[in-house]
């Protein structure tokens, strides 16, 4: 939703995102909630490599199941932030792509942790790390319209 | 965006492709190929139907019926000395799931099975004036756990439930068990992936072998997991006591003593997820003392890398099997034949093999025979009893134990139709 101040209907709009978008508030709990589940999977996996303990793994699969289902909310709502035609669609969309990466990225890496003991690694691993570099730039590049205050 | 979802469909649908040729790997030297590791596995779940009037295919010369119908998950049978025929009926394991994948594969591979509960009870068939119909039909045991393998020592029966070898006091001719069972000793029973105690008595009767599976396909459910897995125990048939008899073997199913060389013989299942023509299942002399390489190597002295951390002194000493009957077969059932069976198919085994899953082109669904010379294996299998899987496609009945009738009989256990199937010569 866009509000314009009373007098300025000439102009072009600029910073008039005044109040988040509908549903904002699900949008970034979706988009932040990636981050620790993907961490957490990136994480378990190193643990599996260093200690070969095949528990870490099982810890994994279900962190990227998780941050699959998280992430599958956020694309939703990245989507339909496309459709919005104001000054951060670019914006948007570099965030979506970012999304649409980590999630087939981690789909990806979800089927690489369906095999057995150590036939995860090492891809498992390298695709976890890559996975939770895109989902902190997702959500940084997501975040940046969350925080947008009212024009003085 | 449109280049990483077409990424994405690629592997994904790339992993389905159906082109598995099945290598002509039969005998003591199979060809392996590489090693495989797709996304998503090759599969092709058994879709079961009903028989109807149709039968399993046998050779010319020989005839199938149906001897006994309804039964509740019928895996081994065991003949006794006046013709009656034992069968173990049940469905063990029930181990809990650990990852997203373990609940995706088990409701798959559910599909391709009989959705009965198991009886967890022996049957006893009885033809008492030899017609070839098996009119009496009772329970002989029930309450019990997942009962699989069974052997009849003199006045012993002695039956592996999933958890424990009990002992029953058994006379010719009796119908229902004389008592509650006595349990000789307790059998490795934590988890239970794979759940089957195969059971086999020594000539002489005073020793057992025990087959007891993995507890995982590879490992993956760690190491402390395997203590007491993919061996065969010999156990004291008086005392209970055990020791390992032979190890590295990942999953047992069947043992059976050779008559005349009185040596122990076992057909084993081996790992999956290394592609459609890995790893061989196999029917080999077991060798007191021996290790077969699970889960460190596979056919000797192959490395599964899979496996952390590695045991490079276990796979030097890693023997290499026999006879490979196929890969993803799931032989579940070895008996020796007997002369009485017909001259073509006097001296060998017969393998029941329940058929496999996790391969694109299905293999198994059939009984095999190996045949023999001097003792070893010789020359390819000989489909004996197929047709479980019809070229419509359709499954209808799973093979798995086999035993020989001294009269002249092969008797097959089908735990998908829950049905036992009797093969004989024409006469």
């Amino acid at each position: 939703m866009v509000r314009i101040a009373a007098g300025a209907w000439r102009k072009p709009v600029v910073s008039a995102v005044m109040v988040p978008r509908r549903g904002a508030r699900l949008h970034a709990f979706f988009l932040a909630a990636t981050v620790p589940l993907f961490l957490g999977a990136a994480l378990s996996d190193y643990a599996y490599t260093s200690t070969f303990e095949v528990q870490w793994s099982n810890f994994a699969s279900w962190l990227l199941a998780g941050g699959l289902v998280f992430g599958g909310g956020a694309i939703v709502f990245a989507l339909v932030g496309l459709a919005g035609l104001d000054h951060r669609r670019a914006l948007r969309r570099v965030g979506f792509l970012l999304l649409l990466a980590m999630w087939g990225l981690g789909l990806i890496d979800a089927f690489v942790h369906a095999r057995d003991a150590w036939a995860t690694m090492p891809t498992g691993f390298l695709l976890s790390t890559v996975v939770v570099v895109l989902s902190v730039a997702a959500t940084w590049v997501g975040f940046s319209e969350f925080g947008a205050r009212p024009a003085p | 965006m449109k280049r990483a979802l077409i990424v994405a469909t690629t592997l994904a649908l790339g992993a389905c492709g159906g082109n598995d040729p099945d290598a002509a790997q039969y005998g003591p030297d199979p060809s392996l190929p590489d090693r495989q590791s797709r996304l998503l596995p090759s599969m092709e779940i058994a879709n079961p139907t009903q028989w109807g009037a149709q039968r399993p295919s046998v050779p010319a010369g020989y005839t199938i019926t149906p001897i006994a119908t309804g039964l509740a998950i019928p895996r081994q049978t065991l003949i006794l000395p006046d013709g009656d025929i034992l069968v173990a009926e049940g469905r063990g394991g029930g181990e809990s799931k650990l990852r997203p994948k373990d609940f995706v594969a088990t409701y798959i591979k559910a599909k391709g099975t009989s959705p009965v509960k198991g009886g967890n009870r022996l049957t006893l068939l009885r033809d008492a004036d030899g017609d070839g119909k098996y009119e009496l039909r009772t329970v002989f045991a029930d309450g019990l756990n997942a009962p699989y393998g069974l052997a009849l020592v003199g006045g012993h029966l002695y039956v592996a439930d999933q958890d424990a070898l009990l002992r029953f006091d058994y006379r010719d001719g009796q119908t229902r068990e004389s008592g509650p069972p006595v349990k000789l000793t307790d059998l490795p029973s934590a988890i239970n992936h794979h759940w089957t105690k195969s059971l086999a008595a020594s000539a002489d009767g005073r020793l057992l072998y025990v087959g007891i599976g993995s507890n995982s396909n590879i490992t993956e459910r760690g190491m402390a997991a395997e203590v007491d897995r993919a061996m065969v125990w010999e156990v004291d048939a008086t005392t209970g006591a055990h020791r390992p008899y032979a190890t590295g073997l990942r999953n047992p199913t069947s043992l059976a003593i050779q008559p005349g060389t009185q040596r122990l013989w076992a057909v084993v299942n081996e790992r999956d997820e290394l592609g459609p023509n890995l790893v061989p299942d196999y029917l080999t002399a077991v060798r007191e003392g021996g290790f077969y390489g699970w889960p460190y190597s596979y056919w000797g002295q192959h490395v599964d890398p899979r496996v952390k951390p590695e045991n490079p002194k276990q796979v030097a000493a890693a023997l290499r099997p026999d006879y490979s009957l196929g890969s993803h077969v799931a032989a579940l059932g070895v008996a020796f034949s007997m002369p009485s069976m017909g001259p073509r198919f006097a001296d060998g085994v017969f393998v029941g093999e329940h058929g496999s899953w996790n391969r694109h082109d299905p293999v198994g669904y059939k009984v095999v025979f190996v045949p023999f010379r001097d003792g070893r294996p010789a020359g390819p299998p000989v489909d004996f009893v197929s047709g479980f899987r019809g070229s419509d496609g359709l499954t209808r009945g799973r093979p798995v134990g086999v035993s020989v009738d001294p009269r002249g009989a092969l008797i097959v256990a089908d735990d998908l139709s829950n049905t036992i199937w009797r093969v004989v010569p024409a006469r």
